[in-house]
């Protein structure tokens, strides 16, 4: 079909307006020439003839004569081969390395399709950060959507990529692993810091990324975390490769979301966001797991900013609820120099329940991450306690958990950034600390692991 | 045959598709749509103008393709084969969409939703002659080894019984009763097709004073349960409905469970049907996926799809329930259905009301969960059906539009509470925020069954509890080291009633589910040593000497200690708990300092 619409009917931010269309199908791409340039675009809404068209590249300098648009036929697709790993894309999974395009082995569309959950494996293979209170106390287990909630000035990034460093996403069988990196709106020296530690760690060849910068166009946000998600696939369920995802940063995807649900007029719910922010998460987050029938997996953890450090702000509230889990950064740990500042009461791992204790981590594990947390809580309280009637009135056992808390920030959570921990190494620790604590404040653990681990002499090396 | 109407798609907007040209559609009629015959459903009829909701994603639907009538709304097939099996939001079962499409749910696959070629083992329970009416029950077909399925008269079928089939094998097609009223005869099969949309009739609803036992103490105990009653669980995410969901549909003694995972994670599907199958029913030592029924329309299938998949899954329920069993159903999460309603809505660009909620959102929260009740049903059979919905408030926010509005439909509130998840108190129930208006009317059962003085030891358990929350605020300020002593003891029950009795671990083994008698002798045993250890601090005897003894620490761990089927535990842990406490007052009286009472 190669007839060309010329000119428009209506702009309107990042959206077009063509009448008299024949024959467009529902999210059909399109090809807008703007003079000497080529601008892609996408049919989110048709009405009779009218269509509107999301331009990805944006409508600077579109006016509604000097544009000639054609049907693609098909929608937004990626191609897929084996090549793709080591190379680097532009947010729509186009080349921009200068290595040349890719042969597909075949083509997807990048919206995907949604995992019939009866196909699904439930995910239970621990795998270890080298993160003491990542594997402790929010433990990640491969094929877990895991997200990193920070905000500027806090290091996700650096923690994203001792997480990519240290962790063995991989089996022992020789399906191998691959790293996805999708960045959506944030600075070129960010993805540059990525790419340099992808590099410094050899697994270069192994990473495919996806650069949707800060400069970038906005609209093209929309698609690049479904381009990497499409490789992510192909790479999973059909070369067996187990795929580590890191998405950063979502709050940019869904601040481009909220700009073409306003320019289409459509009626917002919290903050601006559209209604259907929900749904939308979710067609990305869902596309983590792993399948039957196939060796592979995919992982993922996306990176967010809460605006104002708030939780309960659209972004970090929908994610949190679509994850499972949540890794929650804190400004006041990261200001008394501890890194990485994770705030553990927030933070949580749905899926660490089967991935943990006997046959897996540790026996002990779950009752140690249990009473940990329930310390830690009540440091809190203890605190607050104390900022009213000043640390000398409270009584010992107060004292105890004060000095509990403050062992347990900077031994158990700091930790160097080059540091890997095994988990016996922070589940010792973790008796460690709980030691401090007299054991009839232990409420948390059973009669049969007290007596097994916190009475147990200390051979492996004194107090603090 | 009547000519089905037809149109033609004029404008596509997601999942909303408006029609235009020759048409007669019908409101809330079943369509199918476009050439790959997607199934839609009319949800506005203008006079040059139909609007359709498409169930399956629309990528790739042309203007000018065809919409084809079907002449009845969205129904469910009602008949063998529902229990243990999945299904998505308009009942297709996913296992066999699985066998066609493989990893992936792939759009366009209309299929039967119950198997056709599967043979029942029916025994035939009527005769010629005999007279039926609706919900008569007119044969029994062993469904599972937990359920039997009673196949009955459709509602407005009445007449006479003129030929029956012989006891044997039938698929579901098959007819196996004929039934003739004046000239008409009806072919009755298995099956029988219910619209969603519409409740199904009963003859007249029953008193709520019935409890349905879950075997969670925070539950059973303060916030009770009905069977035919509505619950709500709000709370943040990570606070634990969905935990609490499952662990009702493992525990709760319904006959029959419906679970709809509306708009939620696939895992969630996934490890139900991986664990269920393993778990054993303690009622009746069968596997609980055969008594449990899924519909799962997960957040990344199709919007419209979720929107109807509360209702494909409160229609099953009332049609176990018509065969007279107690259902139980789980909507995991009722503010994933309205904010389909309000996708749907904004697509329509109707005015919204709150947070872009559509007007009539009360209306559709009140019209489903007035389809839970304890009925007497048309065949003389009692059956309820109770719904727990989870709601996910925005922000964690409870003031929110769906965590109000449902709160006007329901009369159990489990609010889930964010600090008690950070310090892992799993349930996050918070028992200051929670109600249930039932306690009253279950005090019958409870007060016969459980203990004749189960309501004072509850009273009891509520007010410590709620003295606490007032110490605290006071301890907050201050510490408590200036409390009197009859203060910090009842600061010291309130812990052994918080970790020891409402804490309760749905991962481990005993304390997963604890029958109701133990619950209640947990209770009792927190109470009795509450008198006691009053009695010594009467006399002078500081709290932190009884506190050193370790009665406390023995009664918190009564749970994991005292096994679920040794009741006779109790009457030791009492007797020790007195003669621990006895001890401390025999040696303050030895040393002369008890005060003279
Ligand atoms: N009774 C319990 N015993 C032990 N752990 C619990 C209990 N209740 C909740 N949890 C813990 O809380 C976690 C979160 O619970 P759940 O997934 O039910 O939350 P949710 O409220 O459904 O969240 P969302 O709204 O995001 O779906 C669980 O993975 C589990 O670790
Ligand atoms: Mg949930």
């Amino acid at each position: 079909m190669n007839i060309e619409y010329m000119g428009l009917k209506e702009i309107s931010g990042p959206l077009v307006v063509i009448d008299g269309v024949k024959d467009a199908s529902f999210e059909e791409m399109v090809e807008i020439t703007v003079g000497k340039n080529k601008r892609l675009g996408r049919i989110i809404q048709i009405e009779g003839e009218l269509c509107v068209i999301q331009v990805f590249e944006g409508t600077r300098g579109i006016s509604l004569e000097n544009t000639h648009t054609r049907l693609l036929g098909k929608p937004l697709k990626m191609p897929l081969s084996m090549e793709l790993l080591g190379r680097v894309l532009d947010g729509k999974g186009r080349p921009v390395d200068g290595l040349g395009e890719i042969y597909p082995e075949i083509t997807r569309d990048i919206n995907g399709e949604p995992i019939n959950p009866v196909m699904r494996e439930y995910p239970r293979n621990f795998i270890q950060t080298g993160i003491s209170s990542i594997d402790g106390l929010a433990t990640l287990i491969r094929g877990q959507k895991l997200p990193v909630f920070s905000d500027s000035g806090l290091p996700h990034n650096q923690l994203a990529v001792q997480i990519v460093r240290q962790a063995k996403i991989e089996d022992d069988d020789e399906a191998g692993f691959a790293i996805v990196f999708a960045a959506m709106g944030v600075k070129h020296d960010v993805a540059e810091y990525f790419r340099e530690s992808f590099q410094t760690s050899g697994v270069l060849d192994r990473v495919v990324m996806f650069l949707n910068l800060a400069n970038d166009p906005v609209v093209e946000r929309i698609v690049t975390p479904r381009c990497a998600l499409t490789a992510a696939e192909y790479l999973a369920y059909e070369k067996n490769m187990h795929v580590l995802v890191i998405m950063t940063d979502m709050t940019a995807y869904a601040e481009a979301l909220r700009e073409i649900s306003s320019s289409k007029g459509e009626i917002p719910s919290r903050k601006g966001y559209p209604g259907y922010l929900y749904s939308d998460l979710a067609s990305i987050y869902e596309r983590a797991g792993m399948v039957k029938g196939c060796r592979g997996s995919i992982t993922q953890i996306p990176i967010l900013t809460m605006p104002n450090d708030d939780i309960t702000h659209p972004v970090p509230d929908l994610t949190g609820y679509i994850t499972e889990g949540q890794i929650v950064l804190d400004r006041s740990l990261s200001a008394k120099g501890i890194y990485p500042p994770i705030n553990i009461l927030p933070s949580l791992s749905r899926l660490m329940k089967d991935g943990i204790g006997k046959g897996y981590t540790r026996e002990d594990h779950p009752e140690v991450a249990n009473q940990l947390f329930a310390s830690y809580a009540k440091v809190q309280e203890v605190k607050a306690l104390a900022s009213v009637i000043g640390e000398e009135e409270l009584s010992e056992t107060d004292r105890m958990y004060m000095n509990f808390g403050r062992e347990f920030e900077e031994k158990f959570i700091a930790q160097d950034f080059s540091e890997n921990r095994s988990i016996t190494d922070t589940l010792d620790l973790g008796w460690k600390l709980l030691r401090l604590l007299p054991v009839s404040e232990l409420d948390r653990l059973s009669p049969k692991t007290v007596e097994k681990y916190y009475t147990r002499s200390d051979s492996e090396g004194g107090d603090f | 045959m009547e000519r089905a109407s037809q149109g033609i798609i004029y404008g596509i907007n997601g999942p909303v598709v408006k029609v235009r040209g020759k048409q007669a559609f019908q409101m809330l009629e079943m369509v199918l749509v476009g050439h790959d015959r997607l199934i839609g459903e009319v949800i506005r009829v203008l006079e040059d103008e139909t609007i359709v909701q498409v169930y399956e994603n629309t990528t790739g639907l042309k203007p000018g393709e065809p919409v084809v009538s079907t002449g009845k709304p969205l129904t469910v097939k009602l008949g063998p084969g529902i229990m243990g099996n999945i299904f998505d939001g308009i009942e297709r079962p996913l296992t066999r969409i699985a066998d066609n499409t493989g990893i992936f749910i792939k759009r366009g696959s209309i299929m039967d939703n119950l198997d056709r070629e599967k043979l029942w083992e029916v025994k035939i329970l009527v005769r010629p002659g005999d007279h039926v009416k609706q919900g008569d029950i007119i044969a029994e077909v062993k469904e599972t080894e937990s359920v039997n399925h009673k196949i009955m008269v459709p509602p407005n079928v009445e007449g006479e019984v003129i030929e029956t089939a012989d006891d044997g094998l039938y698929n579901i097609d098959q007819v196996i009763v004929k039934v003739k009223e004046g000239r008409d005869i009806y072919n009755l099969t298995l099956v029988q097709e219910w619209p969603v949309r519409e409740p199904r009739p009963y003859c007249h609803r029953l008193p709520l004073n019935i409890p349905l036992i879950t075997g969670q103490r925070v539950i059973d105990i303060l916030f009770p349960m009905a069977k035919g009653g509505a619950a709500a669980i709000p709370g943040g995410f990570g606070t634990g409905k969905t935990l609490t969901q499952h662990q009702l549909a493992k525990w709760a003694n319904a006959d029959i469970i419906v679970y709809v995972g509306c708009g939620e994670r696939g895992n969630e599907i996934t490890e139900v049907l991986e664990d269920f199958p393993k778990l054993i029913d303690p009622r009746s030592g069968r596997p609980l996926m055969e008594r449990t029924v899924l519909i799962g329309n997960t957040s990344n299938m199709p919007v419209a799809a979720r929107e109807a998949s509360i209702y494909t899954g409160i229609t099953i329920a009332e049609y176990y329930r018509d065969m007279g069993y107690d259902v139980a159903i789980m909507a995991d999460s009722t503010s994933r259905w309205a904010e389909a309603l309000r996708e749907i809505s904004g697509r329509l660009e109707e005015m919204p009301a709150e947070e872009g909620f559509p007007a009539y959102l009360p209306s559709r929260l009140s019209e489903f969960y007035e389809r839970a009740g304890r009925v007497e049903n048309f065949n003389g059979t009692t059956g309820s059906v109770s719904i727990i919905g989870a709601v996910s408030p925005q922000g964690g926010d409870f003031s929110e539009p769906v965590t109000q509005n449902t709160k006007r439909f329901i009369r159990c509130f489990w609010a889930l509470d964010k600090a008690l998840a950070y310090t892992r108190h799993y349930p996050a129930i918070n028992w200051i925020n929670s109600y249930s208006e039932y306690s009253d009317q279950l005090e019958g059962w409870y007060r016969e069954n459980a203990s004749p003085e189960f309501m004072d030891r509850k009273t009891e358990i509520s007010r410590i509890l709620q003295e606490e929350g007032k110490l605290l605020d006071i301890v907050k300020l201050i510490g408590s080291d200036i409390l009197p002593e009859e203060q910090k003891l009842v600061l010291e029950i309130a812990k052994v009633i918080r970790q020891g009795f409402l804490q309760q671990n749905a991962y481990h083994e005993q304390d997963t589910y604890v029958p109701i008698q133990k619950q209640y002798l947990m209770m009792d045993s927190i109470l009795r040593a509450h008198a006691g250890a009053s009695r010594l601090v009467a006399l002078g005897i500081p709290v932190s000497v009884i506190r050193k003894s370790g009665v406390f620490e023995e009664l918190i761990k009564m749970k994991y200690n005292i096994s679920n089927d040794d009741p006779d535990a109790f009457e030791k842990l009492n007797s020790k708990t007195e003669s621990i406490l006895n001890e401390i007052e025999s040696d303050y009286r030895a040393s002369g300092r008890v005060n003279e009472v």
